[in-house]
């Protein structure tokens, strides 16, 4: 399995673990990765509030580098594939801005095909559907039976429904529970599992942005979750690194609940050294989570 | 068709007893909706059950209320689809987000003031024409969606946002504004601009689709929002967090193709605003402690001279119509 490799800002920059894990991991799962060095921001849905037409263009650039290679693209951040979606969408949609974007990619020697399309993958849909659940299981070194772990999507990976292929796999907003049980943990679900962790207005209205994520961490935390698996490195900041400041709106006491990135579970089920899956770096300890495998 | 239905009841009458969740069996056809299996239980097994309806035919927007955990019309939803989704039973809630009356009926009044907080009616300037304003038809194009909303609440229900604040005035109301905004018959944007982006209004909003989701119509409020914000910003209506946040993010990404998340936060809180750079020295300090604070020396990408280019030809252009 061979895949253009976007890693996204936050996996260069807040979330080096992230990037770390999923190099680390992949091999081990027969994923080649063959990184963009060049590639662009998505935009994170925050340039297209700007200028629509820019974040299309900006997206075509890496789906003409990944078509070049000839190979399907693999994010690891929910955010990055829902605005990669998006955008795929809105280019095949319109034909003339597809071919206004493709003058300006040619300078560079560029072009993307929006007709043929591209498949845009995240790590959690590669898991399922192209690895298989059945040959993760097999993949598996140290099931991490006693761990009680629950998932937190991410919006991007979720909604709008219409544009992330749900027709084809309807069952994507279930990935996250089949890895997490996959690979030997307790599954603990909660309702805050698929809604906003805050991030986006994180310097906006924090106040909000905290509240947000303390719910989601409270119901997690009372449900008994050991930690929660997340597909989407902006969840992670706002769920780990302002964790401590969250904590004064929590509903438990003693607010604490590790997260991990979702390359950091499935390298700790292969047997991978937790060090080398950086799992040190979060602000959250990870040391309840160690302790229970 | 035995539909099994676990209602939640409130009556006001008896608040000691708090919600709880009561289940019935009805025998319905097969294409049977939620709101029909509804009536059913309400005329002939238990006529206490309180709900609001009218049209049945997903216009009116009085049904909405959540089932199996989202909200939509009990009128547009036939139980069989439920039963497509995985469900073998039809849970049904009471509208997030508004006070509960009596079981699946709300108090909709914070959802009317959040509205009109949006002033939804047209301003024109100047003395009114003889006949009926002409519009041409291209310039309403972009108002179609907003004009297909029926007001039912839905995506005010679910809005995440709305959950933890309720002074937010939420993605109705939000999408009500662009509904004038966007009218070439309105004379006065930027007012309107300069209101919407007040805390509470249109820079709260998380983006996080779920209004997208659940909207029966198809308005899509959320899009709506970031239409208002591109064209807040493009009207230089920029002085608050929000929109300093997506200038600063642009800028970034421009200069050097990745995001520049030290330099982020920095030039959202205003580099002259000591108070708010203060505010996230705690989480700064505890980044750096875990190893995870981004590097200030950000490194930009090849072929950044190509990035430059796409802004330079792409960005003038707001998101969504202008006029």
């Amino acid at each position: 399995m061979r895949y253009a490799f976007w890693p996204g800002c936050v996996s260069k920059g807040a979330c080096p673990e992230l990037y770390t894990s999923m190099v680390r991991v992949a091999p081990e799962l027969g994923i080649e990765l063959v990184e963009l060095y060049d590639g662009n921001c998505t935009g994170a849905g925050v340039i297209s509030e700007h200028s629509m037409e820019t974040a299309d263009a900006l997206n075509a650039r890496n789906f003409a580098m990944a078509q070049r290679l000839g190979l399907p693209l693999i994010n690891i951040c929910s955010t990055c594939q829902g605005v990669q979606s998006l955008a795929q969408q809105r280019l095949r949609k319109n034909a003339q801005l597809a071919a206004r974007v493709n003058e300006t990619l040619a300078d560079e020697g560029l072009q993307y095909d929006a007709e043929a399309g591209l498949e845009v993958k995240n790590f959690l849909w590669v898991l399922v559907e192209d690895l298989g659940l059945e040959k993760l299981r097999g993949l598996v070194k140290k099931p991490l039976t006693g761990l009680k772990a629950g998932p937190f999507y991410g919006c991007y990976i979720l909604r709008p429904e219409s544009v992330l292929g749900y027709d084809e796999h309807p069952d994507r907003d279930h990935y996250l529970e089949r890895v997490i049980e996959a690979v030997g943990c307790t599954l603990v679900t909660y309702e805050g599992q698929d809604k906003c962790c805050g991030f986006p207005i994180m310097t906006i209205n924090k106040k909000n942005s905290l509240a947000m994520a303390a719910n989601h961490l409270s119901e997690a935390q009372s449900e008994g979750a050991d930690c929660l698996v997340t597909p989407c490195p902006l969840c992670h900041l706002n769920l780990d690194a302002q964790q401590p400041d969250a904590a004064k709106y929590a509903t438990v006491e003693g607010l604490e609940v590790p997260i991990l990135h979702l390359p950091q579970l499935i390298g700790l089920a292969l047997g991978i050294d937790a060090k080398e899956l950086r799992v040190d770096r979060h602000v959250i300890s990870t040391r309840k989570v160690l302790s229970r495998l | 068709m035995q539909v099994r239905l676990k209602v939640k009841r409130f009556d006001p009458e008896r608040p000691e007893e708090k919600e709880r969740f009561q289940e019935y069996s009805v025998d319905m056809p097969e294409h049977a909706t939620v709101l029909e299996s509804l009536l059913e239980v309400r005329d002939y097994e238990d006529g206490t059950l309180a709900l609001r309806c009218s049209c049945r035919s997903s216009i009116c927007g009085s049904c909405a209320m959540r089932i199996n955990g989202r909200a939509r019309l009990a009128c547009k939803t036939q139980v069989r689809s439920l039963t497509a989704e995985g469900a073998d039973e039809v849970v049904v809630e009471p509208p997030g987000n508004m006070p509960v009356i009596k079981d699946l009926v709300v108090d909709m009044a914070p959802f009317w003031d959040q509205v009109r907080a949006v002033k939804p009616w047209l301003q024109p300037s100047g003395p009114p024409p003889e006949r009926e304003y002409l519009v041409p038809n291209e310039a309403m194009t972009a108002l179609t969606e907003v004009m297909n909303c029926i007001m039912c609440g839905a995506c005010v229900s679910d809005c995440t946002v709305l959950e933890v604040d309720p002074t937010f005035l939420g993605p109705a109301a939000l999408a009500k504004a662009w509904r004038f905004v966007g009218d070439p018959r309105d004379s006065d944007d930027l007012a309107r601009l300069r209101e919407y982006s007040e805390p509470s209004g249109m820079w709260d909003c998380t983006r996080c689709n779920m209004c997208v989701q659940v909207c029966p119509k198809d308005v899509k409020p959320m899009d709506l929002i970031l239409k208002l914000r591109a064209k807040a910003t493009h009207a230089g209506v920029t002085g608050n967090y929000g929109a300093r946040h997506t200038e600063a993010f642009v800028e970034l990404v421009e200069h050097s193709g990745r995001l520049d998340e030290f330099r982020l936060p920095i030039l959202t809180h205003g580099k002259l605003n000591v108070l708010g750079q203060l505010s996230d020295l705690p989480v700064a300090l505890r980044m750096i402690r875990s190893g995870k604070l981004p590097s200030p020396f950000h490194k930009r990408i090849g072929g950044i001279k190509h990035i430059k280019r796409i802004f330079r030809r792409f960005a003038k252009q707001p998101s969504g119509g202008s006029h």
